[in-house]
């Protein structure tokens, strides 16, 4: 095997075996806090960083299980109508009034809300596994069943939390800060750390990949693709109650348009962390840094004077592009 | 599984596995009829045959991942009935498969331990793996870096991280399909040593193997399957590799290679000079004549591919292309298509034909245009077509509605003769034309090569078998690390020199 042992000098620069498309996204993180810098100096000011931070909670946490979904090879266009979905059937729970003790009634309104972002995560995974359906129909059905239960719900208006005695209680939940962080900033690292955790260090994280990588080989393998499958659309289920947690405080009510083309600006931020779109490779720490790049872009709009803001959506267009032309142009070398 | 590698101990003196009456069928047609053979402990059993005449269901139905339609699967005297691929591994029982069946996005390691993770507790133990599976790697002879991503390694390479990832598995009987297919003469000889070892440390090995002379070398006893029928097991002493070639087809196979006649004095049809491909090949040099096999033989990545995919078109190459003496240039496949040039990918089930697809259409895909009347494609032409393409090239098929994936590989690659044929082109490239097609098929693929030649056609034949390109090309060039190092003609022409050019060392070494 003479050829073999010295088919060539195993050159092992621990830089060279940086994967450089794991490494573009804070790079270009970096270089955007440069251009903020430049467009106005109140940019980098603790305040207005931990402001844009703090407002892309909401899609950095649905994109952290949007990475599960999609390095599994899977794909979820709903999580913006599960997100007004579970949002509006929590509220209304609140409302009922069920639970007489404000606290208990809250923290039986969180639970409930994880059960049905878990149990909308699970509709997702049967129909797109035992149903045998390719996941990007089987979701844009989900997509309009959440949407419309949202806005029959709503009968078209706004469905808002009543009690100002849980408002009071729940306020701090986004309001609050924890040794002058935002709750919600500790919330989106409390979970990247989980799901880094998971995808990475588990051996259920390890057949998430398998099965994205290539799932003939995983099932060969004896991993149970479907389960797995399955298990990533609960996972993305969580993270969508998650941030309908933070979400309810904020605005105390919810509304047909309530996570309107989230589901977009999601996967925006996972193929922006550098995750591939086909599956096999997923970057936890890349899609939080994705979801940054999608909020900062916006407040560098707004603060500077020479791009209208109206262009966001073209421009957040644009970034995705972008991001898969570097991407490629990094996987070539 | 910590403990890799260790044959579980062998009992009494019943066979390690035996089949009695074992058959298959697939709706009507019965694949596998009434075999029975055996497999003791400490023998290489290579199992010979015809592409369909049911090797890979055998396989398939020892290793678990099919269950017999009748009879019965005995391991030490006790019948049993595998209820998959993991009761069969449980038992001792694994298969490498034909085909490379890795993640390539996950490292070497993650590979070799997919689905049996080490772990602690809630962890992965990635330390544990990445040792386990150098070591694994190591005993195959080789070196490589447990945290490289298998999608970057070589065919050959990932073929051993495959390999080392089923033996892996405690294993008392380990079933080879086809390893060498890809594999070069060099790393052929290092996994007939690995074979060796398996026996020597008392385990069974079944191999299947279209290379008769290695099935020569390896088996201590052959079986031979026809039709999905067992015509004999015999000792691998008593036979020659065209008795096995016999066996296999029925009826006397007197010549594998058909006569041809190489034309003393040829004009140039194909010039290429200076010709290279960006980390493929470099300056690559050669003239092809009218009515000439030319064959380009070198390791598995020597260039050879990918110096053929540049000329046409397929890949970025920079170089001079004479064309009958005038210099032209193919910035696509069209561009090559339409100058007579057409190149048959070795890759057939992924480059050549659209499985999926009616034989119909994957015939006139190429052609289309003089299938086209009106806007609509003229359905009874192409009809037309299809059964000229199949008694012209003897595409063996049922039906004609079936699709080109429910082809055997050998008319696969005759169907994807007749798709380019559809062309007329006046120059073809045929890379690895025989892969993994039996040799019934591969008689009548060189007789058609032959014929193209005849027809005054210029053929490049691309090959990683050697006896092939010495039997039916009237020149060889051999290709190492991207270049053209060498030429054998005539006389010349043996396995020999042309190892010798493509590793750049002598056989001794090299062996």
């Amino acid at each position: 095997m003479t050829d073999l042992a010295a088919d060539k000098p195993r050159a092992r620069r621990s830089w060279r075996n940086i994967d450089l498309t794991a490494v573009a996204p804070f790079v270009a993180l970096a270089l955007l806090l440069v251009l903020g810098a430049f467009a106005n100096s109140n940019f980098l000011s603790i305040d207005n960083l931990l402001n844009v931070i703090t407002r892309s909670a909401f899609i950095a946490i649905i994109a952290v299980g949007a990475t599960f979904v999609i390095s599994s090879g899977g794909l979820d266009l709903s999580v913006g109508s599960m997100v007004a979905f579970v949002a509006s059937l929590t509220i209304m729970f609140m409302n009922s009034g069920v639970i007489a003790s404000p606290a208990m009634m809250l923290a039986a309104g969180v639970a409930l809300a994880l059960l049905i972002g878990a149990a909308c995560g699970l509709a997702n995974g049967l129909i797109t596994t035992m149903g045998r359906i390719e996941p990007f129909i089987a979701t844009l059905g989900t997509m309009g069943i959440f949407r419309g239960l949202t806005t029959w719900l709503s009968q078209g208006g706004a469905i808002t939390l009543r009690s100002s005695e849980i408002q009071t209680l729940y306020r701090p939940a986004y309001f609050g800060t924890v040794l002058g962080v935002p709750v919600p900033i500790i919330v989106i690292f409390v979970i990247a750390a989980i799901g880094a955790f998971v995808l990475y260090r588990t051996r259920y994280g390890r057949h998430v990949l398998a099965v994205g990588s290539n799932e003939d080989v995983a099932r060969y393998s004896g991993i149970p693709v479907d389960r797995v499958r399955t298990i990533t659309y609960v996972i993305q289920g969580l993270c969508v109650a998650v941030a309908c947690l933070l979400y309810i405080p904020r605005l105390g009510s919810t509304s047909a348009t309530t996570g309107l083309m989230w589901e977009l600006q999601a996967i925006t931020a996972v193929v922006v962390g550098g995750t591939a779109l086909r599956g096999g490779v997923g970057w936890i720490w890349g899609t939080i840094c994705g979801a940054f790049i999608l909020e900062i872009v916006g407040n560098i709009m707004l603060l500077s004077n020479f791009v209208s803001e109206y262009l966001l959506g073209a421009i957040q267009g644009a970034i995705i592009i972008i991001a898969m032309l570097v991407q490629r142009s990094l996987a070539r070398r | 599984m910590s403990n890799p590698a260790t044959p579980a101990p062998t009992a009494s003196d019943a066979p390690l596995l035996e089949t009695v009456g074992l058959s298959k069928s697939f709706g009507p047609v019965e694949v596998l009829k009434d075999i029975g053979f055996d497999v003791r402990a400490g023998e290489v059993h290579a199992i010979i045959g015809e592409n369909g005449a049911g090797k890979s269901t055998l396989m398939k139905l020892l290793a678990g991942h099919l269950q017999p339609s009748r009879g019965e699967l005995r391991i030490d005297g006790e019948t049993v009935a595998l209820t998959g691929p993991v009761d069969a591994e449980q038992r001792g029982i694994v298969l490498v498969h034909q085909e490379i069946l890795l993640a390539p996005d996950l490292t070497v390691a993650q590979n070799v331990y997919l689905g049996r993770e080490i772990g602690n507790g809630l962890t992965v133990d990635d330390r544990a793996m990445n040792e386990g599976a150098r070591k694994a790697v190591r005993d195959l002879g080789a070196d490589i870096d447990p945290k490289a991503v298998v999608g970057r390694l070589s065919i050959a390479r990932r073929q051993l991280v495959q390999i080392a990832r089923v033996l892996l598995v405690p294993h008392r009987v380990v079933i080879f399909d086809e390893p060498t297919a890809s594999l070069t003469p060099i790393e052929t000889e290092a996994l007939l040593k690995v074979i060796a070892d398996i026996r020597a440390k008392g385990a069974a090995v079944l191999y299947i193997s279209h290379r008769l002379q290695e099935v020569k070398e390896i088996a201590d006893r052959v079986t031979v399957l026809r039709d999905g029928k067992l015509v004999a097991t015999r000792q691998a002493a008593d036979l020659q590799p065209l008795d096995m070639a016999k066996l296999m087809v029925g009826r006397d196979v007197a010549k594998l290679y058909p006569d041809h006649q190489a034309p003393a004095d040829r004009e140039t049809i194909l010039e290429v000079e200076d010709f290279s491909v960006p980390f493929y090949a470099r300056n690559a040099s050669f003239k092809l004549g009218k009515g000439e096999i030319l064959g380009f033989a070198g390791l598995v990545g020597a260039g050879r591919t990918e110096l053929m995919e540049g000329i046409v078109g397929l890949r970025p190459g920079r170089g001079t292309i004479r064309l009958n003496g005038e210099p032209v240039r193919f910035p696509n496949v069209d561009a090559s298509l339409k100058a007579g040039i057409v190149y048959l990918s070795e890759d057939r089930k992924g480059k050549g034909l659209l499985l999926a697809k009616d034989l119909g259409t994957n015939l006139t895909l190429a052609a289309l245009g003089r299938f086209v009347r009106g806007l609509q494609i003229d359905r009874d032409r192409e009809a037309a077509a299809l059964d000229k393409a199949i008694g012209e090239f003897d595409i063996r098929t049922g039906r004609k509605d079936l699709l080109a994936g429910q082809l055997s590989g050998g008319n696969q690659q005759k169907l994807l003769l007749a798709k380019m044929m559809m062309l007329d082109p006046g120059i073809v490239i045929i890379d690895e034309p025989t892969r993994g097609i039996d040799i019934g098929t591969k008689e009548q693929i060189y007789k058609f090569i032959v014929k193209l030649a005849g027809e005054g056609r210029s053929v490049i034949v691309v090959s990683s078998e050697m006896p092939e390109l010495i039997g039916i090309c009237d020149r060889i060039l051999v290709m190492r690390s991207g270049s053209i190092v060498g030429e054998v003609t005539g006389d010349e022409m043996s396995e020999d020199k042309i190892v010798v050019l493509a590793t750049g060392v002598k056989t001794q070494e090299a062996a």
